[in-house]
């Protein structure tokens, strides 16, 4: 594939191989964490933790969207879908995600009309093709995917589709990391910055974390060339005493963002005032709802939504996995009661939660050396 | 305790459990029990092996073989749901008989004889269901077996989408092999009889819901000319075939090291993927490796013999691209491994939840 696999080059991986551990002082431990489950996933998919010495220790942190959504949400959602008349959307992996008595997937078994989408534009599609019936999207992610509802929403207004709302569960990604900043158990080295996120946003918002916390940041890709480019960034920075945030990921992060995503964003959102966090708690600011000129397609305006708030199950450790306290097998239910079939936690749902990338594929002895 | 020596530890315990037979202890069958992934596993070996408690049954192979008079004899059934019923490349009555088909043909044996359930919808177009018998019955004469006894059943508009076909299988085992799912051994080759994926992609295409347009067919063909050009180049030295429908070759790969506590390692550069399948995966963030086929099959065979039976495989029309991806090495049991084309390596575990239904 084109414009693919020059990303994946085995032959310039071990030179980028080779120049980390140049990078790498003798006996120095490194903790780098990836903010972005995208990251994770190809740290795993691509078995990038093999070409690292056994000194850079990767951390995943809290950037995965399924995860970072507690049970309450999810019950919300459940009690939304059972609703009459309702059909209710979300992406896949949304349907997976327990809350306290079940998925989504098996309140579709027990009758509801729960359907996966791709986009939140075919979630308005089905809205339009049932006109009567009420078509609910469950919306999720970061500022990665806060643009595609935002427009979807937009469109669904000029259009005056009366038969569509949104749940709106998008969350912010500055408030946690500035929380995980705080956090006191915390020892990091630098940050692998959320490409994606930056294509939206630009670098400018994580420019405090250099700024008041002394950590640098590279903003990267997520094809495996670019995970290793962005480490060995990181590791220029370490050892010439340099604290900023780079772009590893230029080709497609603007310095600025992206000013009319950002636009149709402000349109259409604005933040909570809190938002409770899988595993984090309760965090100010860090989620979005739908503004005032939308409030008639906000499923939390229409429906009288119960508002569930239920405590994370006390054997999930999510949230130390979530700050990268703890590796994902360090959890107490890690592959036995919590597997990507019967998962517990949401880390173990997600492609992008950091124990279910480990499980599904990181799950074996590795030979690195410590340099 | 070091944290490696944690890490193994853990490892260790992950992998006692899995080894365990799965229990079924969901509350509802969901989309997932028909995924061939490991909800599918539960539901087998958690409630129907148990329940029907049968040593043919238990061997969890294609087809059980039976011994009847003296005649060794192979017999399996399936149903097929596919939605849509046509789509490039192929049809669900011609999945009908290959589907069968193939599951005697990697067992090992001549496939004879077929039987025809229908379960049609009320309101089907006599058309569509014409286009279908005639679709069967080209199948039949192409794979070269007898459709011999048959049953119809109409249920209510809405009850069914269009119609459901069940077939059942009678084949006569050759003598040539001795396949086992238990019987692939540390060192075996592991080789694919042609490009993966392009099944579950085509039909993923043709429901025209994700807005991708590619040149991409179905491969769903009959399987026995393979398996036995198979049985005729390496004999006694085949362990093992399986034809990768469901969960496509990663699952078949799960299933065997299992079944015989090897671990495999794939090379990820060595599997055929054609590029605009390759292209279609990446867009939809699916792995080729877990899409469904209905005309490849998976086989195990000794080092020695692998070279001549890739060759007789590369003999065959549609099977030019036919490959060895990977070996069988013997711990950790139970697991299949990929060496990244990126050069790190990884798990390739069994499938969870369904990323699409009803293919086939």
């Amino acid at each position: 594939m084109r414009f693919i696999d020059e990303f994946r080059d085995p032959e310039l991986a071990q030179v980028l191989a080779g120049q980390i551990l140049a990078r790498v002082e003798p006996g120095r431990h490194y903790k780098v964490m990836e903010v972005c489950g995208g990251h994770t996933h190809s740290i795993y998919k691509y078995g990038i933790d093999d070409l690292l010495p056994a000194n850079v220790e990767l951390v995943h942190g809290p950037g995965c969207p399924v995860c970072v959504i507690p049970m309450g949400r999810v019950d919300d959602g459940i009690a939304l879908a059972h609703r009459e008349g309702v059909i209710f959307t979300c992406f896949g992996d949304m349907l997976r995600v327990p809350g306290s008595h079940g998925t989504l997937l098996d309140a579709k078994a027990d009758g509801a009309d729960v359907r996966m989408v791709y986009s939140p534009l075919d979630a308005l599609r089905i809205a339009k093709a049932n006109p009567e019936r009420t078509v609910v999207f469950f919306a999720i992610g970061f500022e990665t995917t806060a643009p595609s509802t935002a427009l979807t929403l937009r469109r669904a207004k000029a259009e005056r589709v009366r038969n569509f709302l949104c749940m709106c569960n998008h969350v912010t990604i500055v408030p946690p990391l500035r929380a995980l900043l705080e956090s006191p158990d915390l020892r990091l080295d630098g940050f692998i910055g959320p490409g994606h996120v930056c294509t939206i946003v630009g670098a400018r918002p994580f420019h405090f974390i250099p700024a008041d916390y002394g950590r640098p940041v590279v903003i990267a890709g997520f094809e495996p060339l670019d995970v290793l480019q962005a480490i060995e960034m990181l590791l220029a920075q370490l050892a010439e005493d340099r604290c900023e945030v780079e772009n590893q990921y230029s080709r497609v992060v603007p310095p600025d963002g992206n000013l009319r995503a950002l636009e149709v964003l402000a349109e259409v959102f604005e933040l909570r005032p809190h938002f409770e966090w899988r595993g984090l708690g309760f965090i100010s600011h860090s989620a979005l709802r739908l503004t005032e000129a939308y409030r008639e397609l906000d499923a939390e305006a229409y429906f009288d939504v119960p508002g569930v708030r239920v405590a994370d199950p006390k054997a999930c450790q999510c949230g130390e996995v979530l700050k990268g306290v703890i590796k994902p097998w360090e959890c107490k239910v890690f592959g036995t009661a919590c597997t990507p079939d019967h998962a517990i936690g949401t880390c173990m749902v997600s492609p992008e939660g950091a124990c279910a990338a480990y499980y599904n594929f990181g799950r074996l002895a590795r030979e690195r050396e410590f340099v | 305790m070091s944290t490696s020596v944690r890490e193994q530890r853990i490892l260790e315990i992950i992998e006692t459990a899995r080894s365990k037979p799965a229990r079924f202890r969901d509350e509802h069958v969901t989309m997932a029990h028909g995924a061939g992934g490991k909800a599918s596993q539960a539901l087998i070996e958690g409630l129907f092996v148990p329940a029907f408690a049968t040593p043919a049954l238990a061997a969890m192979a294609d087809a059980a073989s039976l011994e009847l008079g003296g005649a060794r004899l192979a017999l399996t059934t399936d149903c097929f749901v596919v939605r849509p019923l046509r789509f490039p490349g192929g049809s669900i009555g011609e999945l009908a008989v290959n589907g069968t088909v193939n599951d005697l043909a990697v067992a090992g044996a001549r496939p004879a004889a077929l039987t025809v359930s229908f379960v049609l919808e009320e309101g089907l177009s006599a058309e569509a269901l014409r286009a279908e018998v005639l679709a069967m019955s080209e199948a039949a004469r192409e794979a070269g077996v007898a459709v011999v006894a048959g049953d119809t059943k109409v249920v209510e508009r809405g009850r069914a989408d269009g119609m459901y076909i069940c077939t059942t299988g009678l084949g006569v085992r050759d003598e040539r092999g001795q396949l086992s799912p238990a019987g692939v051994r540390p060192g075996d080759r592991i080789l694919v009889s042609g490009p993966i994926a392009e099944h579950g992609t085509a039909i993923m295409l043709a429901r025209g819901e994700l807005g991708l347009e590619a040149d991409i067919e179905s491969d769903t063909c009959s399987l026995w000319p393979a398996a036995d050009a198979l049985l005729e180049a390496a004999g006694a030295s085949l362990h093992c075939m399986r034809d990768a429908t469901r969960g496509g070759v990663a699952s078949v790969l799960n299933e065997l090291a299992r079944a015989s506590s090897v671990c495999m390692t794939v090379s990820e550069a060595a599997v055929p993927v054609a590029p605009a399948v390759a292209g279609a995966c990446e867009l939809l963030g699916i792995d080729p490796m877990y899409v469904a086929n209905e005309g490849r099959l998976v086989a195990l065979v000794e080092p020695e013999a692998a070279p001549r039976a890739l060759e007789a495989l590369r003999a065959l029309p549609g099977c030019g691209r036919a490959a060895d991806i990977g070996e069988v090495g013997a711990d950790p049991p139970g697991m299949v491994l990929v060496r990244t084309a990126f050069g790190g390596r990884r798990v390739m575990d069994q499938l969870t939840g369904d990323p699409l239904p009803r293919i086939c």
